[in-house]
């Protein structure tokens, strides 16, 4: 024996795992790796382009080619290393000591490029594309073909915003196994065979993906673009920074390219814990609204003499604000207003500004139909949610059985959605969705829906079927509540017993980016950092003492929330109010809203762009957008997600940082100069370990009842819809679902609708019209998409989920 | 070696209305099943184990022992699928054999249905020979009505469906991952193995795949035992086969012989080569096999033989040019027939044959060089065994024999080129 094999004898093989040898190495590799991973982590990369870590293996492309021995006896042909599992005693030879393997792949390359455009000067992925620099690497310097290429029409548009190049297609078929396999959607397909097969679209389906802009970045080489970022630049002379998506609690990791202060583009980039490498439609795209032309940039204030906005200073704007603040403080206080989508960072300042300069917890974040309940929710069990304790990503994709209640994945939590279906393909989790009708979620996590009327979720939680009851007894089962479980009266209650009761862990999984760190933040009416209740003693005192206050300083008493503030404007009980983000049409009685804001009541206005809001604000302050700052978001685990500037040097500021300035004007310091300046601050509360909020105790409300005249109305978001973080680009709206409503056909022909094209839902406010379309729903239930018309369920009906709606054909034939 | 005919498989084939359920019955139809059906299932296994019969697909693979694969009591449905798309170049055995006598496949699907414990069995037919499956699909209906198939069948307390499924026209769904995909409904296109249709076959259940003659032999195996069969043929490759004929020789058509017969005993019985035109090449088992030529009369033709002569024994589909025949245009023919049959997946032989088939019809206008052979044969090295499924193995098979043997035809075609261009030249230095 030579002295070199009993060194390799040394090499300790644990449980589980094999020993192979690649290129000479011994290499001990975990059972059922795949030979193209574990030569990867030896450091040597054998090229490939259909192999995909997160899809399965299809052994097409044939560019993976290694020798293999198995057992002393060489295998007659090469092997696709991304096919073929490690076993014991395995001797691969890649392409680095074998001469088969290496002209195996670089024949496979010269054939790969016979009908390849080399169109590299005009391709989109020139310069990242896996194929240029894999046939640099392995390819020969010239072509032995001369003869005539096949051609295509090109480009052909698969959706509005994916462009299909088929000439320079490989037929990898990563884009189908990824819409088939992750996204599960019929997107787009293999069609013809031979020379002639071609990527095009599923037939007599149409395209429905949310998830169809991942197929554009694994795509190894450039045939599928976006119209977005079609011929916007060479990757190479983009800046990529590390960025966090800013349109959902997901908090999926994306990288943001840009160059010259514009932003080109964003990516997938990989979190194996979060979104692993996958984000949804919305997230890579929908990121042209910060450059509207509505876009605010400078400060405005209300002219005393014409009563209209003109610009003004930052010195002047806030020196007026500070005054009218102030004003307002002692003629009966200001309510705060910050919305849903703040960092921490951000959160925490209109958290303390509320407390400190204006001396009141009138302060709610919650721009969206909320409750009493909710926030009771929110400070008992939400409140210092992290993904050490709580639900993950990870635990609903191993959960043996997940309930969802009054969510919708695929709309409201398209990460989580793929999660869901992920386990269920991989782990064969049982999916429950308690709702309305079979909607695609249902279907493509291969789930079962636990129908019930609007507003009867709650009510339905005790008297779940006995399979699910038993389910959510196993280990590690996982029921999640969404956002319009503030809709249904003593949901929160039940969901918690339940969860007690059969030991499930419970998460809530809201819409918007910025619940999680609101809620940290203390943005709240009940509650100070940390889920601090207000109300008690100590917890204050931890806060005045971090925050140098006197003891004593900090009210005392619960805010008034949401409603409680803007009634309170509306009958001249509050004198001002501090309105970040917050757009009118969102919240659940927007004539309410309006009628406050037009009440004479003093508005500061910290915004992005010009809104419902901006018009009727005495000081409007510009704040910086998403990419032109650093902060952190808090997901729905309780994960930070903290990010850096992307686009710098545009002096815009935080809201962190305005609302820094506007107390030192009121003589009050907050110590949120900057975002980071603002997290050292929240950072010295410290965990929060006394009294929490006590949990709610709502009994199951009664659901309104279908009868004759009226149905009952079930509504929640579309991901793509009216939005207005998705105003600017085109490409990404021409994919919305079509707007339409539903209800089943025994409900039309009850409502006598069954023969129109449109039918109209009404209540006393307004109405909606839209296009019907069959389902099935519960009967006397009619189901509206929230935001995708011109008139919005809340505007025009002013109503929401659970609510009595009448249904009638429509009058005049034209939607609205 | 004898070079008689053995009628076995065919025997019926000639007798009046051969494809009735009468006449089948009077000549020894059914007998077998009714012996199956007294025995074990593992007994027919081990029976046909124990007979040495091969696939006649064209890969030879041990009939027992595929079925051994298939896990017993596993809790999951099993299922047979026959092999009908009979799409090889030249092939023409399956399609007679089902037109002449159908109730002999259905015979043994029934036996080796019950054998592997399977209660749904699928015929997949090429679906151009529709005249074939409506006699097949006529056959069926005939044997449910006669208790044949159906629940319990000859009171064994055995059940069992035949479904005929008509193909929609793509060589690729002959092999056999490809035609459970097709049998699916899916695109046709192979299957990565593992797993093996044994385990994981249609609707990822434990399958057995078999060739129409393969499993058409069972019936006969069970009625007249091992020994009986293996007295035919030789040692490796025992049993009868049926050889279709086609090409330059008087009387084309399906010969039954034992295996390892040889194309000298073959054209003897075939009538000679037509209008006594020497032969120039044939292939042994369809295009996908290495052609012969004239050197190779006297080769056994079975699976070793085939084998240890540089080709194989393939479908045993005996395609007989003569010298009448330019090879490089019958290979071209060939080639152009992969390019279009190629199922796309992999780039060798998608990319491959698409190269290949321009190439060689160049040549043949007389437009090649020297040069192109060369790059015929290196893209075929390129191909061979780096393609996804045997598809692009077998397109290159015409390719580099036909060069192995004819190289001085393909070069001739370039001379002409050569001597062309330097006609061209000159008439264009004088114009
Ligand atoms: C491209 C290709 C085409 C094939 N076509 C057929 C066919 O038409 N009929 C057939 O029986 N086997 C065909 N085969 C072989 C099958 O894959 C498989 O080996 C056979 O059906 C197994 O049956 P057997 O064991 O009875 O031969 C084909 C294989 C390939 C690679
Ligand atoms: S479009 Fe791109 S991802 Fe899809 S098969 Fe072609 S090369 Fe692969
Ligand atoms: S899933 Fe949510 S966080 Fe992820 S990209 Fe989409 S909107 Fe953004
Ligand atoms: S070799 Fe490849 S392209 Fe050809 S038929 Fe098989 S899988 Fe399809
Ligand atoms: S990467 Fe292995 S075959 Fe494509």
């Amino acid at each position: 024996m030579t002295l070199a094999a009993d060194k390799n004898t040394d090499i300790v093989v644990p449980d589980g795992h094999v020993k192979l040898t690649i290129d000479g190495a011994e290499v001990v590799a975990p059972k059922g790796e795949l030979l193209i991973r574990t030569a990867e982590r030896l450091g040597t990369v054998i090229p490939r382009f259909c192999d995909h870590p997160l899809l399965e293996p299809a052994g097409a492309c044939r560019q993976c080619l290694v020798e293999v021995e198995m057992g002393g006896r060489p295998m007659p042909k090469p092997q696709a290393s991304c096919t073929l599992t490690v076993a014991d005693g395995m001797v691969v030879k890649t392409q680095l000591t074998s001469p088969v393997a290496d002209k195996a792949q670089a024949g496979v390359m010269e054939l790969l490029l016979i009908n390849h455009p080399l169109d590299c000067p005009i391709c989109d992925k020139g310069g990242e594309c896996p194929l240029q620099n894999q046939a640099l690497k392995h390819g020969r310097t010239d072509s032995r073909f001369t003869e005539t290429k096949r051609t295509f029409p090109k480009p052909i548009a698969v959706s509005s915003q994916v462009l299909l190049d088929r000439e320079r297609c490989v037929l990898c078929q990563r884009c189908t196994r990824f819409s088939e396999q992750i996204a599960g959607d019929p997107f787009i397909e293999l069609l013809e065979r031979g020379s002639q097969q071609q990527i095009g679209t599923a037939q007599d389906q149409p395209f429905q993906s949310y998830f169809s802009g991942n197929t554009i970045q694994i795509c190894p080489v450039g045939a599928l673009t976006s119209a977005a970022y079609r011929f916007r630049s060479r990757p190479f002379d983009l800046v990529s920074t590390p960025s966090v998506c800013e349109h959902c609690a997901g908090g999926c990791a994306t990288r943001t390219d840009w160059r010259r202060g514009k932003i080109t583009r964003r990516l997938a980039a990989e979190d194996p814990q979060v979104n692993e490498e996958w984000i949804c439609d919305k997230g890579r795209f929908a990121f042209t609204y910060t450059t509207e032309p509505d876009r605010l940039l400078r400060p405005r204030v209300r002219d005393a003499k014409t009563g209209e906005l003109r610009d003004a200073s930052w010195t002047e704007a806030l020196r007026v604000a500070a005054e009218g603040l102030t004003k307002a403080k002692e003629a009966g206080g200001v309510g705060v207003l910050p919305g849903g989508r703040l960092t921490v960072e951000d959160a925490y300042a209109y958290s303390k500004f509320a407390r400190v300069a204006l001396g009141t917890n009138d302060i709610d974040y919650r721009n969206r139909p909320s409750s009493a309940e909710e926030l009771a929710f929110l400070g008992s069990t939400v409140s210092g949610t992290n993904p050490e304790h709580g639900v993950t990503y990870g635990d609903i994709e191993k959960a043996p059985a997940v309930l969802l209640i009054a969510l919708e994945p695929e709309e409201e939590a398209p990460g989580v959605f793929l999660r869901l279906r992920k386990g269920n393909r991989k782990h064969g989790n049982r999916v429950f969705h308690m709702g309305q009708w079979t909607t695609p979620a249902v279907v493509k996590t291969n789930g079962t829906l636990i129908p019930c009327l609007p507003g009867e979720e709650a009510d339905m939680l005790g008297r779940l079927p006995s399979e699910v009851d038993e389910l959510l007894r196993r280990p590690d089962a996982v029921i999640l509540l969404g956002e319009r479980a503030a809709e249904i009266t003593g949901l929160f209650s039940t969901a918690r017993e339940l969860a007690a009761q059969t030991g499930a862990k419970l998460a809530w999984i809201p819409r918007r980016a910025g619940e999680l760190a609101a809620i940290e933040a203390g943005a709240l009416p009940t509650m100070l950092p940390g889920g601090r209740p207000v109300t008690d003693s100590v917890a204050r005192a931890e806060v005045e003492l971090a925050w140098g206050l006197e003891t004593g300083t900090l009210p005392t008493a619960e805010g008034r929330d949401l409603a409680g503030i803007l009634g309170a404007v509306a009958n001249g009980r509050l004198a001002g109010l501090v309105i970040g983000s917050v757009d009118v049409h969102d919240l659940p009685n927007p004539e309410l809203a309006e009628r406050a804001l037009d009440s004479g009541v003093f508005v500061v206005s910290l915004d992005l762009r010009e809104s419902s809001v901006t018009r009727r604000a005495d000081v409007v302050l510009p704040v910086a957008a998403i990419s032109e700052k650093a902060g952190t978001y808090i997901n729905w685990e309780g994960r930070r997600r903290p990010f850096p500037v992307v686009i710098t040097g545009t002096n815009r500021l935080p809201d962190c940082r305005v609302l820094d300035t506007l107390a030192v004007e009121m003589d009050a310091d907050l110590f949120t100069q900057t975002p980071a300046a603002a997290m050292a601050d929240l950072g010295r509360l410290g965990h929060h370990t006394g009294n929490r909020i006590p949990a709610p105790s709502v009994d199951a409300g009664r659901p309104n009842r279908p009868g004759q005249r009226h149905a009952v109305l079930a509504t929640w978001h579309q991901l793509i819809d009216h939005g207005s973080m998705q105003d600017g680009e085109p490409h990404l709206a021409g994919t919305a679902r079509p707007a339409v409503a539903r209800l089943s056909v025994d409900t039309a022909k009850a409502f006598g609708v069954a023969d129109a094209a449109l039918i109209t839902v009404g209540t006393d406010r307004g109405s909606v019209t839209l296009l019907a379309e069959f389902a099935d729903l519960p009967e006397g239930v009619v189901w509206l998409p929230s935001n995708s018309t011109p008139a919005t369920v809340r505007t025009s009906l002013g109503a929401g989920h659970g609510a009595l709606v009448t249904v009638t054909t429509a009058a005049n034939g034209a939607a609205s | 070696m004898s070079n008689e005919l053995v009628p076995v498989l065919t025997k019926r084939w000639l007798s009046p209305n051969s494809w009735t359920m009468d006449t089948y019955e009077q000549l020894e139809g059914y007998q077998g099943l009714r012996k199956a059906l007294g025995a074990q299932p593992d007994q027919l296994i081990e029976l046909v184990k124990a007979s040495g019969l091969r696939g006649r697909g064209g890969a030879g693979f041990p009939t027992g022992l595929k079925w051994s694969f298939i896990p017993q009591g596993d809790g999951k449905p099993h299922y047979l699928v026959i092999n009908a798309d009979e799409g090889e170049p030249g092939t023409c055995k399956d399609i007679p054999l089902m037109m002449a006598d159908p109730h002999s496949l259905i015979e043994g699907c029934i036996i080796t249905s019950y054998a592997i414990r399977a209660n749904f069995c699928a015929i997949y037919v090429r679906g151009e020979v529709l005249h074939c499956i409506r006699r097949l699909n006529a056959a069926v209906q005939e044997a449910y009505a006669k208790g044949y198939l159906g629940k319990n069948i000859l009171g064994s307390g055995f059940d069992l469906d035949i479904v005929v499924h008509a193909g929609a026209g793509a060589y690729i769904c002959g092999e056999e991952t490809a035609l459970l995909d097709s049998l699916e409904g899916r695109r046709g296109q192979p299957r990565l193995k593992p797993p093996f249709p044994a385990t994981s076959g249609l609707y990822a259940s434990p399958t057995v795949v078999n060739n129409v003659e393969t499993i058409t032999s069972v019936p006969y195996i069970v009625l007249g035992g091992s020994d009986w069969f293996r007295a035919m043929g030789t040692e490796k490759s025992p049993g009868p086969k049926i050889y279709s004929i086609s090409g330059h020789v008087e009387k084309p058509g399906q010969y039954e012989a034992p295996l390892g017969i040889t194309l000298r005993e073959l054209l003897e019985m075939a009538g000679g080569m037509k209008d006594g035109i020497p032969l120039k090449f044939w292939t042994p088992g369809g295009s996908s096999t290495p052609l012969f030529t004239a050197e190779h009369l006297d080769v056994p033709l079975d699976f070793e033989g085939a084998a240890a002569a540089g080709s194989m024994l393939g479908t045993t589909a005996v395609q007989v040019f003569n010298e009448t025949v330019s090879v490089p245009w019958a290979v071209m023919k060939w080639t152009e027939f992969y390019k279009h049959e190629s199922c796309g997946k992999c780039t060798p032989c998608r990319e491959g044959t698409y190269w290949l088939t321009q190439i060689l019809q160049r040549m043949c206008k007389g437009e090649g060089t020297a040069a192109d052979i060369e790059n015929l044969l290196d893209i075929c090295d390129n191909i061979l065994g780096r393609s996804f499924c045997a598809l692009g193995d077998g397109a290159v098979s015409p390719i580099t024999s036909g060069i192995k043997y004819f190289r001085h035809e393909f070069l001739a075609l370039c001379e002409k080129n050569a001597e062309d261009s330097y006609e061209a030249f000159l008439a264009g230095a004088s114009a």
